[in-house]
């Protein structure tokens, strides 16, 4: 968007893509586009929509209508497995198999591909979140705090080098200390990995730190998709212009 | 069910040439005329298999029907009343022609001449009561029963010629009436516990608490005289065995009934001792030079402890708990086989989850002894329809647990696994089945222990197993029988549950 930048490669596109639920319209003729090395945060109250946008980039939803592409590929044709296999995804509430030590937790996505140093890959998926190997490989889920279980979940969703990185509130369940850390790993992991990646949050001050641009969603349709900068300079609507200023008095 | 159990099954079911099948209700007399019948065929060179005790009326009666038991003594008057459902008639002879006409018309199954005797209810109270009151008769019993209190066997409380029969023919009211089993009901009366009961005209325990027997004064009892009821299968084809038993017929009176009853009864003689010096007495047997007769439900009890008892009969019991534990062995591990499977696929249908489910929880509540009454025409009596009744008895807890247990497991690693690419079957391997692993084994102890209780009940219908003393303990009042069967019983499902509980530490995931 911004001129004088590379050429910008579409990563993620969502076309005019719509998802009901019985009776109740979750996404609306919905648009959406990320670019190769891009985070984009996608924010918005529940029932907004925002997690349901970020599964349609995994086929754990498909939509009524409309069409996803992943690196220009339509998804209604992609193997479910294979895709969720090269798709990085953090839940926010981590997510470990507890009956898994946490290598093998982070190993995960490498044995499913049928990779021969899953174990590797998952030391260095540790490494990267800041984990030693050597003092938490072998530890049981229920032995780390949760900060360290999130930072688990995210050497699991890089263990395989994916294109792109999904995360639904992956820091929402913290406490304020250990989420700022948590934050500041990642924004260097991004930096580092050139990480494609979509991050879904309920809040305004993360989705501005960690991303590149910001998606404000309402009732299944994008309000308005900016920069930071831009955004809050230029709410486009007065919905955005009230969660600016509910932010403002919070923060 | 695996066709290999059911390979195995058949094979502990029966063998070529068939034995000639003897089976008792499980009362005294019932026990001791089939023991007579029994040895009077082996004395006539025609192998027996003796099931004592197989069931009431209708268990025993369902079993000759469908050619699981071949003899059983039976009485004219339960034939007619009981099984036919007709009213009673007070000449023995014409409810002797009908019973016979009707069965075989209808079944197939002969009755054989009489044996001599009529064992038909008989209302008795403790002398003192039967002074205080001056009671003879039961026109008597009508005048004063207000004051009194009856304990009666449920079989007589339900039968048209039992209490419904006696209230309208006399007008007999109790102040008080309680379902008593036979079991206990001569032990109430002599505790004062109750002040009458219901028993039969031939019970040797009458004699031994000296009891008053009411005289039928209008005739209202039907009569009941004891007869071999047999398959007509044995009828066409061993009329060497109906020869033999039709040589009992008119040699017994009530007289000498009694007198036998009461030395089992009361003396607590050994059934086969009995009924050997029965049938030598009558001239129908040469007496034994020394072995003792086969299998036999009571022996005589020598002075010493209950441990002593037990160890007299330890190999006899060690028998008994392979038995038992055989049953319960092939019931579970096909409950397993079946139950676990069909909860891990329902894990997938939910809709169709909650009805297999309740369905399972049905069968779970129908009582023990029904189910296995229910079986005898299906699957006729011993091992298999035992098999299957407890099979069906240990789905409900395994098939419950598996199914909630993997349903419920860890729903944030399943949403992971599914989020990061596993298959569901991936998910069923490696997340559901191990998280689940405790609660399924939880199920398969519950229904094991379930399933060593219930299996005591195998012995109503033949399967043997701990249940054989129990059965003829409780049909002998002899608490110690009863005991040899119950402990060992409780003992062997603790152990069962102890095993089981160290599989489930085994199969507990960690972390």
């Amino acid at each position: 968007m911004d001129a004088g930048q590379a050429p910008q490669v579409s990563a993620l596109l969502a076309e005019r893509v719509s998802k009901r639920y019985g009776g109740v319209i979750a996404l609306d003729r919905i648009s959406l586009e990320v670019y190769r090395g891009e985070c984009v945060a996608l924010i918005g109250e529940s029932g907004s929509g925002k997690t349901t946008l970020l599964r349609c980039f995994n086929r754990l939803t498909d939509p009524d209508e409309g069409r996803v592409l992943v690196d220009g590929a339509d998804l209604a044709a992609a193997d479910p497995f294979e895709l969720r296999r090269r798709t990085g995804y953090v839940p926010q509430d981590g997510g470990l198999l507890p009956h898994w030590r946490v290598r093998r937790n982070v190993a995960l996505v490498p044995w499913l591909r049928g990779e021969r140093e899953s174990d590797g890959a998952a030391e260095r998926a540790l490494r990267l979140v800041g984990l030693e190997p050597e003092r938490f490989g072998s530890r049981w889920p229920r032995q780390l705090s949760g900060g360290q279980r999130q930072r688990v979940a995210v050497a699991r969703a890089l263990a395989a080098r994916p294109g792109v990185v999904l995360l639904d509130e992956p820091f929402g369940a913290l406490d304020a200390i250990t989420r700022a850390d948590l934050q500041v790993t990642f924004l260097a992991l991004r930096r580092e990995l050139a990480l494609t990646a979509v991050l879904v949050t309920h809040d305004l001050a993360e989705a501005f730190l960690l991303a590149d641009r910001v998606g404000v969603l309402r009732s299944g349709r994008l309000e308005q998709i900016a920069a930071p900068a831009d955004l809050r300079a230029q709410p486009a609507t007065p919905y955005v212009r009230d969660l600016l200023e509910r932010a403002r008095v919070a923060g | 069910m695996s066709a290999a159990a059911l390979l195995l099954l058949s094979a502990l079911q029966a063998s070529e040439p068939r034995p000639v099948v003897v089976a008792s209700k499980p009362f005294g007399e019932s026990y001791l005329l089939a023991e007579m019948f029994a040895q009077l065929l082996e004395a006539r060179g025609i192998e027996v298999d003796r099931r004592p005790g197989l069931g009431a009326t209708e268990i025993a009666f369902r079993a000759i029907r469908t050619g699981s038991a071949d003899v059983y003594p039976e009485y004219t008057g339960t034939g007619l009343l009981a099984i036919l459902g007709e009213q009673p008639v007070p000449d023995p002879r014409k409810v002797f022609d009908r019973v016979s006409r009707e069965f075989r018309r209808r079944w197939n199954a002969r009755w054989l001449p009489p044996l001599g005797f009529e064992n038909t209810y008989a209302v008795a109270v403790r002398r003192e009561t039967a002074e205080r009151y001056g009671l003879a008769t039961l026109s008597d019993l009508a005048r004063a029963g207000r004051s009194l209190r009856a304990g009666l066997t449920p079989d007589f409380i339900g039968r048209p010629d039992g209490l419904p029969g006696l209230t309208r023919a006399y007008g007999v009211r109790f102040a008080e009436v309680r379902a008593l089993l036979p079991a206990v009901k001569y032990q109430a009366l002599a505790a004062a516990e109750v002040d009458v009961i219901d028993g039969y005209s031939t019970d040797g325990l009458i004699a031994r608490y000296d009891l008053v027997v009411l005289r039928d004064d209008k005739r209202f009892f039907p009569p009941y005289e004891a007869a071999a009821l047999v398959s007509g299968d044995l009828v066409e084809r061993r009329p060497a065995a109906i020869a033999a038993l039709t040589e009992l017929s008119s040699r017994l009176d009530e007289a000498t009934m009694r007198r036998l009853n009461r030395r089992l009864e009361v003396d607590r003689e050994p059934v086969g001792r009995i009924a050997r010096d029965a049938l030598v007495g009558l001239g129908l047997t040469a007496a034994p030079t020394g072995a003792a007769a086969g299998s036999v439900p009571a022996e005589r009890r020598e002075e010493g402890s209950f441990v002593g008892y037990l160890w007299e009969r330890r190999t006899e019991l060690f028998g008994l708990a392979r038995r038992h534990l055989l049953l319960v062995a092939l019931s579970l591990a096909a409950a397993i086989a079946a139950a676990v499977p069909l909860g891990l696929a329902l894990e997938r249908l939910p809709r169709g989850a909650e009805v297999a489910v309740r369905a399972a929880g049905v069968l779970q509540t129908l009582p023990g002894i029904a189910l296995l009454a229910f079986m005898i025409p299906l699957l006729g009596i011993g091992v298999l329809p035992a098999v299957v009744a407890l099979f069906l008895y240990s789905l409900y807890p395994i098939l419950r647990n598996t199914y909630t247990g993997v349903r419920d497991a860890a729903p944030d690693a399943v949403a992971a696994g599914r989020a990061l690419g596993m298959t569901p079957r991936q998910i069923l391997g490696h997340i559901r089945l191990p998280l689940a692993a405790p609660v399924i084994m939880a199920g398969i102890r519950t229904a094991a222990v379930i399933n060593v209780g219930t299996a005591t009940l195998a012995a109503f219908i033949g399967a043997g197993g701990l249940g054989d003393p129990i059965a003829a303990g409780l049909a002998l009042s002899d608490t110690w029988m009863i005991l040899s069967g119950a402990i060992p019983a409780a003992l062997l499902a603790l152990g069962v549950d102890g095993v089981l509980g160290a599989v489930e530490r085994v199969v507990r995931p960690e972390g």
